[in-house]
């Protein structure tokens, strides 16, 4: 990034996937890129565990009594779904694969600040697998992802320990990941690369990291309590035996808020690259897309109690919860005037990544909308506990987190991999999942305002018709997510070469490694002279 | 590109004058030991959240049951605890005593300064454990053989006073999980230091080390007060 | 194409049959409509803006456009303008709606899994039903008997969490004749959607030949004072002051004085809280001899006696009496 002109890194046919083949070479790995990668092996089959459970649930509910199964198993698979999708795929998905891979590149440097340790995080991560896999073969949990008390620390019988001890140990991987993350952001930029012409993805990564660090340490603690209480018999939630269920609400929340915007923060952060990339223009407004990142991550911390209006809490907490909601918005807001604003004229091509980006923009508009009704008090209390939250939280996490992950995955693909995968079947996969996943959670907004509860097994028949076509919807979204697995992993073999940068891209990941980059990623460190996303030096890729 | 590069995959600058004690994924030794340190608080301000939640729910219970939390403080033996206070006290001082000698290079010193932060550390668990032991035989350990007498409660009900004895046996065992660890840590501090794998240039490792003992120290010194000195009186 | 979606069948919002109902409906169709808005502008602009700004070929390079603080701004203060009007609107409503009337009819309920047990002050008792009479306020005083529950009731467009250990309130005026869906609303274990039941919304008149056909022998304050006597609270709580507890005559409402100085109002919720743990609410000036009655009294049970100690100060339990308010 020191010209103008492009330079093509001088081409080693030794990369960092064929530098060794043994299988200690990858699991005793400290490069970045490879345990990248182990990540993305994991959190690929626990996404399809998540989504099996999520097949049975909307198969379950074609009919009013429950069609395939009991709601004993229904309620095991609500909350497996739940448990897996949030702590065990969207969590970990972009974080530790893209963020894994990217950060250090992005940053111009050769490796995260403390390499043994990302490794470390893997294995604490495969370790939590194992125990909540565990819960789930030998019976399952029944409390919901929620785990509220007293039903999970004093009525349940299937096991809720296991489970809670799977999410305790995978939340010191993120802890330490988000620990790595930040250090890596502040002490080993390239010379040159200050803070503000860093890519708005390492921004995103950067506030999440420090939710990562702040929050998980009190979702820690609160599961122990839960532990203590199962174990003992002591009255910390249980109030026949003097505790207050309504505390353990309270720290569940504390972290559980923040922990959504660790969901949705990556994914801004790669749609800023793609809009960029495939607009060929500058981010516009970097810095306010920055700042609210760091805004969203503040705010978050100061919501938890929208989730508990109608729990007993006083009404003078639900006004100030209530408020603080309306002000974390803000932010979001922002960023999606600000990419819609980068649009201007761009040349805009729409390749898979800019679909998925688009895409999420849209579908994060509407998710974002419809939390404006939850964060109104009185509006909450008709639809709090119904499918109208389901609705909302899955137009975030599958039609923003996800769709932004997809859409990272592909863009990055050819850097990874060293390969190209076929655009046209990456695109219609794109608008398959788009259609497919509407036509599934739009339903969910009218059930939920009709009144039809959450993690119901069985409902009255007049809610029959929206859940049919919800169910109808999830089955051309599995079909949607199924195609990149295909075509990707076809790729691997068949795919042409990518080159060092088939998009064009501005990013030292792009300009300065080739692809798949060498072990050590830079052949010298580079000298960072230049603000990120200079596009107008880029020239335009062919139609 | 050099063809004599100790790893293929080219560009590591391996070359000649790096400091033996650089790793591979930094250029300059300050760089690394100003990513350790700061690794270090970010890891120790997690702690403070992983404790924090903890001591706001032991606050939160507190209020409710003061009565119940009175009694159960006064069950606890003050004179243990300030021992124990001035134990882990004393071995900070040690500590800092290592991270000083360390800079210098004094090498032995340092050993022998661990190992005293490790006895005085292990002098503190040996006495944490008198006092569970002694609960034990009072038979009052919460959820396992709970049976206080009257003499115990002084008044309260027997639910408060277990909860507290919850909170006192869950947050000292906690903090006393962190002391091990301190411990196992230290210990392999003073290992590789008597055999020279840490020298002078490594005193970045003491010094992080050196911090998280600090660091289990300060949190004792938030339990002694909470769990042993209250008194009837409300604020 | 509304059309045909309006007339397709496909249900919208269920029947409004609250005054807080209505009032929300408003409130959510116009949060419906500025999104609706919203999305059609933002949406409308990334669709112009991807059709007349894709690549063409020899297309030029395109400008470097930084930033517009201007627009920064514009585009941030619209929005929080727009916030504080929602947020102000519905905390408005919440708050009013907060307190229910003086003069409510009370109903007690009592959640446990899996199923409904509510009782009228009159002595009626349902299950899963709750037969209640239009235009007239309805209290809710509720407590679980084992895990968190919900009484979610679409229709009036008001839940509240039903929790062990204490009362939550929740209130309503129902302003239509019929028949509306009772839920669970919030998961409660294996038959979390089999908690269900209905709420029967009748005129005045029938609903007063409802309540004198399902008359009890007892009123829930007739119960209570019968509890009263046979937990032998009366040996301590005497009317002459000569036990070592109290009197309670009119104590319901009244506030009490602790013995740290604190004081705290008498009412459901502290009565709950002093027969299961009465060291927890020392009151000035009486010897701390109560015993907790955990274990010898259920959760409908308690709410007998405090029906029997709210009518107390009043000059009998209450009758069973027909159109009662």
């Amino acid at each position: 990034m020191s010209t103008a002109v492009v330079e093509r890194p001088l081409y080693n046919p030794v990369n960092y996937l064929n530098v060794k083949h043994t299988l200690k070479s990858w699991l005793l790995t400290t490069d970045h890129k490879r345990i990248a990668l182990l990540y993305l092996g994991s959190i690929t089959m626990l996404f399809f565990v998540g989504g099996f459970a999520a097949m049975l649930m909307r198969l379950n509910l074609l009919e009013p009594a429950g069609a395939i199964v009991h709601p004993e198993t229904y309620n095991k698979l609500f909350t497996m779904h739940g448990i897996v999708m949030v702590w065990f795929f969207l969590i970990p998905s972009i974080p530790t694969t893209l963020g894994n891979f990217l950060i250090p590149i992005m940053v111009g440097a050769r490796d995260l600040a403390f390499p043994k340790l990302n490794l470390l995080s893997w294995y604490i991560f495969i370790f939590g697998s194992a125990f909540t896999l565990y819960a789930l073969v030998s019976g399952g949990v029944d409390t919901g992802w929620t785990f509220y008390t007293p039903l999970s620390s004093l009525y349940v019988t299937t096991h809720v320990m296991a489970a809670a001890a799977g999410v305790f140990i995978t939340g010191f991987s993120s802890i330490l990941t988000g620990l790595n993350f930040i250090v890596t952001v502040h002490k080993m930029r390239a010379p040159g690369m200050t803070w503000f012409r860093l890519p708005l993805f390492v921004w995103s990564m950067y506030a999440t990291s420090v939710i990562f660090v702040l929050a998980t340490p009190v979702l820690a603690i609160t599961l122990l309590l839960i532990g203590l209480e199962r174990g003992l018999h002591v009255g910390i939630f249980d109030p026949a035996l003097g505790g207050d269920p309504i505390l353990f609400q309270h720290l569940f929340w504390f972290y559980s808020h923040p922990a959504v915007y660790i969901m949705i923060l990556p994914g801004m952060g790669v749609v800023s690259e793609l809009v960029a990339a495939f607009s060929r223009k500058r981010v516009f407004g970097y810095k306010a897309i920055g700042f609210s990142s760091m805004a969203i991550a503040l705010f978050g911390f100061f919501v938890w109690g929208h989730h508990m209006f109608v729990s007993g809490q006083s009404v003078y907490a639900g006004m100030v919860f209530s408020a603080l909601s309306f002000a974390v918005a803000i932010p979001s807001a922002i960023k999606v005037f600000n990419w819609t604003a980068t649009l201007y004229k761009g040349s805009i091509s729409f390749d898979a990544p800019m679909l998925y980006a688009l895409g999420f923009i849209g579908l994060f508009t509407i998710g974002g909308l419809t939390g404006l009704f939850l964060a109104a008090l009185s509006v909450d209390v008709h639809v709090h506990d119904t499918y109208f939250v389901i609705a909302h939280f899955h137009y975030i996490m599958v039609g923003g987190a996800v769709m932004a992950y997809l859409g990272g995955i592909h863009f990055w693909w050819p850097k990874i991999t060293g390969k190209l995968y076929p655009d046209v079947w990456a695109r219609l996969a794109a608008v398959i999942i788009f259609v497919g996943f509407n036509l599934t959670f739009f339903p969910q907004y009218l059930l939920g305002y009709l009144g039809m509860p959450r993690r119901y097994a069985m409902y009255p028949a007049e809610f029959q018709m929206l859940n049919v076509m919800s169910t109808a919807g999830a089955s051309i979204l599995g079909l949607g997510y199924l195609l990149p697995l295909v075509y990707l992993i076809w790729s691997l073999r068949y795919g042409p070469d990518a080159g060092p940068n088939p998009f064009l891209a501005t990013g030292l990941e792009w300009e300065e490694t080739q692809s798949p980059p060498t072990t050590h990623n830079f052949e010298e460190i580079p000298v960072v002279t230049q603000d990120a996303y200079a596009y107008e030096n880029m020239g335009i890729p062919n139609v | 590109m050099s063809d004599t590069v100790a790893f293929p995959g080219a560009g590591n600058p391996h070359a000649g004058n790096r400091n033996p004690a650089l790793q591979e994924q930094f250029e300059h030794i300050e760089q690394q030991r100003d990513a350790s340190n700061f690794g270090i608080w970010i890891f120790l301000a997690t702690e403070i959240l992983f404790f924090g939640g903890l001591f706001t729910t032991y606050i939160v219970y507190r209020m409710i049951y003061f009565p119940g939390f009175v009694s159960g403080s006064h069950l606890l033996e003050r004179h243990l605890g300030a021992l124990m206070t001035f134990v882990l006290l004393g071995s900070s001082f040690t500590m800092a005593l290592a991270v000083h000698s360390i800079r210098l290079g004094k090498r032995k010193l340092v050993v022998l300064f661990l190992i005293l932060t490790i006895l005085l550390g292990v002098a503190f668990l040996g006495v944490k454990f008198t006092e569970y032991y002694g609960k034990w035989n009072e038979h009052l350990v919460p959820g396992i053989d709970f049976h206080p007498s009257a003499n115990d409660l002084q008044g309260a009900t027997p639910q408060s006073v277990e909860l507290f004895l919850c909170f006192y046996f869950f947050m000292t065992g906690l903090h006393a999980l962190h002391m091990i660890v301190g411990i196992g840590l230290l210990a392999v501090m003073a290992l590789l230091t008597w055999y020279g794998k840490i020298t002078a240039e490594h005193y970045n490792r003491i010094e992080v080390s050196g911090l998280y003992w600090h660091f289990v120290d300060i949190i004792w010194i938030y339990l002694f007060p909470l769990l042993y000195l209250i008194t009837g009186n409300r604020h | 194409m509304i059309a045909f979606l309006l007339q397709s069948g496909i249900p919208f919002r269920p029947e409004a049959a609250s005054t807080s109902g209505a009032h929300l409906d408003k409130l959510f169709y116009f949060l419906t409509g500025l999104s609706f808005l919203l999305c059609v502008l933002i949406f409308g602009t990334l669709v112009y803006f991807a059709v007349r700004y894709r690549r063409r070929p020899h297309g030029s390079v395109p400008p470097v456009i930084l930033q517009s603080i201007p627009l920064e701004i514009v585009w941030t203060v619209i929005p929080i303008i727009i916030n504080v009007v929602i947020f102000l609107w519905a905390a408005n409503l919440f708050f009013r709606d907060a307190e229910p009337p003086i003069g409510s009819t009370e109903i007690f309920v009592v959640g446990k899994q899996w199923m409904w047990h509510l009782q009228h002050a009159e002595g009626q008792r349902e299950i899963n039903e709750l037969h209640i009479p239009v235009n007239v306020p309805i209290k809710l005083i509720m407590t679980s008997q084992d895990v968190i529950h919900d009484f979610f009731v679409p229709a009036f467009r008001e839940k509240k969490d039903v929790v062990p250990g204490r009362y939550t309130l929740e209130w309503f005026q129902p302003t239509k004749i019929g028949r509306y869906h009772l839920f669970c609303a919030q998961y409660c274990g294996t038959l979390h959607s089999g908690m269900i039941g209905w709420v029967y919304v009748m005129s005045q008149k029938d609903y007063a030949e409802w309540m004198y056909r399902n008359r009890p022998s007892e009123s829930a304050a007739g119960v209570g004072q019968r509890l009263f006597a046979k937990l032998a609270c009366n040996n301590c709580h005497q009317t002459n002051r000569s036990g070592s507890g109290p009197p309670l005559t009119g104590a319901f409402g009244s506030v009490a004085t602790l013995q740290n100085g604190e004081r705290r109002e008498v009412d459901e919720g502290f009565i709950h809280q002093i027969i299961l743990n009465p060291t927890t609410l020392p009151v000035a000036g009486y010897p701390q001899v109560m015993p907790s009655f955990r274990g010898e009294v259920s959760e409908e049970e308690i709410l007998e006696i405090i029906a029997y100690i709210k009518s107390m100060g009043q000059e009998q339990p209450q009758p069973v009496a027909e159109g009662n308010q």
